[in-house]
Formats: structure tokens, C-alpha cells, sequence
């Protein structure tokens, strides 16, 4: 029989409902897993107990007929999720020993669910990053390694533990954090499905803020039916976060039905980048031929502004990271590197709060906002934010979502691409533009390179039809076949 | 525009951040590095564009103007680095 750590969240789903198993029984083969996989460092806090007390509680409410629609489902949590009375860092040591007081909204939902804790995932330190290696508490591995090779790969980030966990059937699924591409992007490193929902469908309130006008929440799964069940339990309309939208969260499983007969796919001539490795080419030819296959037709269009969407989110973000992050100056909570003055304070907890690419990006972030350079940068780049929405908003007349690859590259090793932050940046080249306009994109794993490692494509869709981008990645994931597993799997 | 160290000081100064002035030099290189190529927006001509304000349009709700949280100050400073006397102490300010 297959471990119950191994199974999707539909198959737990299934089993708990039969009562072939136990939330308890689904608890401790996720706990022995966490164990197992601990050479990834894809945790940074682990939370048996409560674990443990929650699936307790889940398996009293369904023995009560009182089943949410995650009852019993073991989750990993991103770090940069406040959860009540668990420590929260953002993988900085800027917030050393932060236990909040309070639960986010989007965990508090899934609680609601009834899913169960079993940790807080690793990840780049404030969520800034495309391969887990800025983290105060080390780098995450990719459980995938490529063939005959045995050079610990990046997961990909900045939701990177939480992909590792997932990868390595820890847990079924994990919450991650997208601001420009970090649930997406580890997504496709690992073979998983990786969402990013319309900004607004899920509530910001009490995740550790980056770049507040792109961060949205969403699932790392193994299947797409399992990022749609996540999706329905974190999504809510809060009054606590204002940019939140008060619309129904509708079944997105439902949607699942593999119709897409009709719908007009849209493919992005400017996605064909210089340099993009020939199999990522090929899959997205084959990815068009899965969907024709499936009825819908393919329509060629112009993203015109899209070679420009990093330049302006690294512009955006760091600005917006300035602001946020001004926060943490030594006095309220987290560490204190004591100075003879408030200033002094300041800048020692500062100075050794934040590490290089965090420090970095704030500086970056004042400058654009600075005096003078405010309209130059700051402003410029927000204009030309308006230019990419008004691409996507074109386009959306012609078609009903949009096929891109999710990545130009395949999991690279650890230590690659240190020495050029922009070598880094360009990770993200197919993934920001959605962040820019705010609109939904899923990563579905599609083949292996040659390497033997995932390559993932991405589906775009309008705002707040996940529904319809959903069902495309589901005919997607059904033509793919993937079922590659990576050379680590919890237990074996 | 490039940034010399005397500038990459002054927005480590704005930014509240100590950076080391070993590590300065090295900082302006990379600093002059990200600005040379997110210049690159300069091509465009974004003439008569309004800077996007808000992704998604949504209306501000109001709220009755009333107390709904609070009562707190145990919470609030229990993560606090250095309490005390029900306030957070800092370094002192006037002499």
C-alpha cells in the first residue's frame, strides 16, 4: 500500500471519508516524514504536537459529521504566515524569536477547513529570491537531482521549503507567497502545480508584507485538483485587508471538467526569449498541441511591454520592500543590536537584521523613492505598469487565457548565479508580468529535460476567472501524464 | 545615473541600514549594475500614461469610525526585546 504521506489531498480526501484512515493516521506518517526529509532544510519550524492535537480535533468534528472541505489534510505553512503562539521569521534574523500573538487570515481559514499543521516551510528571507539561498537558516535542497549527478539543486523560491516539502511527499500541499513568481517558479523546479491567484481573491492580513501591491497567497500541490481545493479554503473576502475583493469563492473543483472545446488560448510571441533552452521551446509546442488535441484553439498574440515587466518590478518591489521593511527597527519585536542612541539602533539591527539581497533591495527601493528620482524611477516604472495591464487587458478580448512556459530554465545547482544578482532577477522573466497586473497563473508540471528534472508550463488567466485557468491547466496536466518522482522521497 | 560611494553612504544612512565601509565599494558596483539595466525603461515613451495606482479596481469600503480592538498591551509587548514597565524602552533620546 502507498504510504499515507504520499497520498494527493483528493486521494487523503477519499480515504478519510470511507474511513480507511485517520486524521491522526494521515498526521504521524507526514510527522515520520518531516523527520525523514530533514537533510532538505525544508522547515524551518516543525510542529508535531500540534499537529498531532489538531488531527485529533479533526477526527472528533468528522466523527461529529462536521467535515470541512480540508478536513483532516496535513499542511505545511510558509514562514511568512503569522500563526498564532508558533514562532514566525520570514527566514530573517531580523525577526528572531517573533511568535505572534495573532493568525493570518489565510491560515485561519484553512484551520477553519480543517486542515492540520505539521510546520513553517523555509524560504528566501522576506520572501526575496528565486532559489532558497538567501535564507538566515540556510538553503533549502531540491529533492530532485539531475541524472547521474549528485549536486544538490535549488528548489526554486522564494516558496521554496515549502515546494521541497511537497516535492518530497512530506505533505500533500503547502501555502506559499508570489510577488513575482515565487510560488510559480519553485513550482516548476519541483514538478508540482503552483498558484497564483488573482490579487485580492486571498487576504493579505497577517503575512509578513514584501512588495504589498503584488504579494498574493497560494497552493504548491501535486495535482491540479488539489490546488483548486487549497484555493477554495484560503480565498475570502477580509475587511482586514482592504485590498481584499468581496466576491464569491466559488467551487473551483467543480470547474475541473476537462471542457475547454472552443476556448481561445492565447501564445505570446514576446515569451520567446533570446537564449531560452530549445526543450522548453518543445515543451510549449507540445503543450499547444495538447490543447488543440482538446478543441481549443490557439491565437497568436502581442504582449508588447513584456520585456519590460522586470526592469519595472525591480523598481516596484524594492520600493514597495522599502516602506515595509521599515518596520523592523529593533523596538517592538525581534532582534535588538543595542547603540548609544535611537539611530545607532537602528542602523546596528538593521545592519545585521537583514542579509545582502534584503539590504540590497531596501537600499535600491529607497534610492528610486528618493528626492529627485521619485518621478524618474518610481513613477516611470508604475506607468509602465499601466502599459503591461493594458497588454494583458488587449489581449483578453481575443482569448480566454494565455500559454507560456513557466520558467527559462530548469532547477539549477546551488552556488550557480551568485555572482550576478540580474542573472538571478532573470528567473522570473515569464512569471512577473501576471504580478504586474494582478491577474491568476498556475505552473503544471509537463516533461522532464534531458537532465531527467521538471519543466513546467504556465497557464495565465483573466482576473478572478481561476476557474477557467484551472480547468485549462487541468487538460494540461491529463495530456502530460507527468508522474516522475524525484530522487528523494520521504521514507524510502 | 550612476552612484558613486558617497551616495551608496547617504541611502545606507537614509535607509537606516550600517553598511561596513569595507563592504561599500562593493555594493556601489552592484547598485550601478541594477540601475544601468532597470534604465532600460528610459526607451519607452509612457507620455500622457497614468502610473497605475491599484491592480485591481476596487472601492474603498467604509467602516463605522469605532474602537474594534485593543485591551492588549500584554500581547503587544510580549515580543518586545526589551520591555518594560508596560512600554518599550529605547536608548535614551534627550539628555
Amino acid at each position: 500500500m502507498t504510504r499515507l504521506s504520499e497520498l494527493t489531498i483528493a486521494q487523503s480526501r477519499d480515504g478519510l471519508t470511507k474511513g480507511a484512515f485517520s486524521a491522526r493516521d494521515l498526521a504521524e506518517a507526514s510527522i515520520a516524514a518531516m523527520e525523514s526529509a530533514r537533510p532538505l532544510n525544508a522547515f524551518i519550524t516543525e510542529t508535531p504536537e500540534r499537529a498531532l492535537e489538531m488531527a485529533a480535533a479533526s477526527d472528533a468534528r468528522r466523527a461529529k459529521g462536521e467535515a470541512g472541505v480540508l478536513e483532516g489534510i496535513p499542511l505545511a505553512i510558509k514562514d511568512l504566515f503569522c500563526t498564532e503562539g508558533v514562532l514566525t521569521t520570514a527566514a530573517s534574523h531580523i525577526l528572531d524569536g517573533f511568535v505572534p500573538p495573532y493568525e493570518s487570515t489565510v491560515t485561519a481559514n484553512l484551520w477553519r477547513a480543517g486542515a492540520v499543521m505539521l510546520g513553517k516551510t523555509n524560504m528566501d528571507e522576506f520572501a526575496m529570491g528565486s532559489s532558497n539561498t538567501s535564507s538566515y537558516y540556510g538553503n533549502v535542497e531540491n529533492p530532485w537531482r539531475r541524472q547521474g549527478e549528485n549536486r544538490p539543486l535549488v528548489p526554486g523560491g522564494s516558496s521554496g521549503g515549502s515546494a521541497a516539502a511537497v516535492a518530497a511527499r512530506v505533505a500533500p500541499g503547502a501555502t506559499g507567497t508570489d510577488t513575482g513568481g515565487s510560488i510559480r517558479q519553485p513550482g516548476a523546479f519541483c514538478g508540482l502545480v503552483g498558484m497564483k491567484p488573482t490579487y485580492g481573491r486571498c487576504s493579505r492580513w497577517g503575512v509578513v508584507a514584501f512588495a504589498s501591491s503584488l504579494d498574493q497567497a497560494g497552493p504548491l500541490t501535486r495535482t491540479v485538483r488539489d490546488s483548486a481545493l487549497m484555493l477554495r479554503a484560503m480565498a475570502s473576502y477580509d475587511p482586514k485587508d482592504s485590498t481584499s475583493v468581496d466576491r464569491p469563492v466559488p467551487d473551483y473543483e467543480a470547474a475541473l471538467d476537462g471542457r475547454i472545446r472552443g476556448l481561445k488560448i492565447g501564445i505570446p510571441k514576446e515569451y520567446r526569449v533570446e537564449g531560452m533552452p530549445e526543450e522548453i521551446e518543445a515543451i510549449w509546442r507540445d503543450g499547444i498541441k495538447w490543447l488543440e488535441a482538446a478543441g481549443a484553439a490557439m491565437i497568436d498574440i502581442s504582449l508588447p511591454h513584456t520585456k519590460y515587466a522586470l526592469p519595472a518590478y525591480y523598481i516596484v518591489a524594492p520600493a514597495e520592500a522599502s516602506s515595509n521593511l521599515a518596520r523592523y527597527d529593533g523596538v517592538r519585536y525581534g532582534l535588538r543590536v543595542p547603540g548609544a542612541t535611537p539611530t545607532e539602533m537602528y542602523e546596528a539591527t538593521r545592519g545585521e537584521g537583514f542579509g545582502a539581497e534584503v539590504k540590497r533591495r531596501v537600499m535600491i527601493g529607497t534610492y528610486v523613492l528618493s528626492a529627485g528620482y521619485y518621478d524618474a524611477y518610481y513613477n516611470k516604472a508604475r506607468r509602465v505598469r499601466a502599459l503591461i495591464l493594458r497588454d494583458f487587458t488587449e489581449a483578453f478580448e481575443k482569448v480566454d487565457a494565455i500559454l507560456t512556459p513557466t520558467a527559462p530554465s530548469a532547477a539549477f545547482a546551488i552556488g550557480e548565479r551568485t555572482d550576478d544578482p540580474i542573472s538571478m532577477y532573470l528567473n522570473d522573466v515569464f512569471t512577473v508580468p501576471a504580478n504586474l497586473s494582478g491577474l491568476p497563473g498556475i505552473s503544471v508540471p509537463a516533461a522532464l529535460d534531458a537532465d531527467g528534472l521538471p519543466l513546467g508550463l504556465q497557464v495565465i488567466g483573466r482576473a478572478f476567472d481561476e476557474e477557467t485557468m484551472l480547468r485549462v491547466a487541468g487538460v494540461l496536466e491529463d495530456a502530460a501524464g507527468f508522474d516522475a518522482e524525484p530522487a528523494f522521497v520521504a521514507g524510502r | 545615473m550612476a552612484v558613486d560611494k558617497a551616495t551608496i553612504g547617504h541611502i545606507a544612512k537614509l535607509a537606516r541600514i550600517r553598511i561596513p565601509e569595507a563592504q561599500q565599494e562593493a555594493l556601489t558596483g552592484e547598485f550601478n549594475n541594477i540601475l544601468g539595466w532597470i534604465e532600460q525603461l528610459g526607451e519607452l515613451d509612457t507620455e500622457g500614461v497614468e502610473p497605475m495606482t491599484s491592480v485591481v479596481e476596487v472601492r474603498p469600503t467604509l467602516r463605522a469610525d469605532a474602537v474594534t480592538d485593543g485591551d492588549c498591551r500584554d500581547q503587544v509587548l510580549a515580543n518586545a526585546p526589551e520591555p518594560a514597565h508596560g512600554f518599550y524602552a529605547v536608548p535614551k533620546v534627550v539628555e
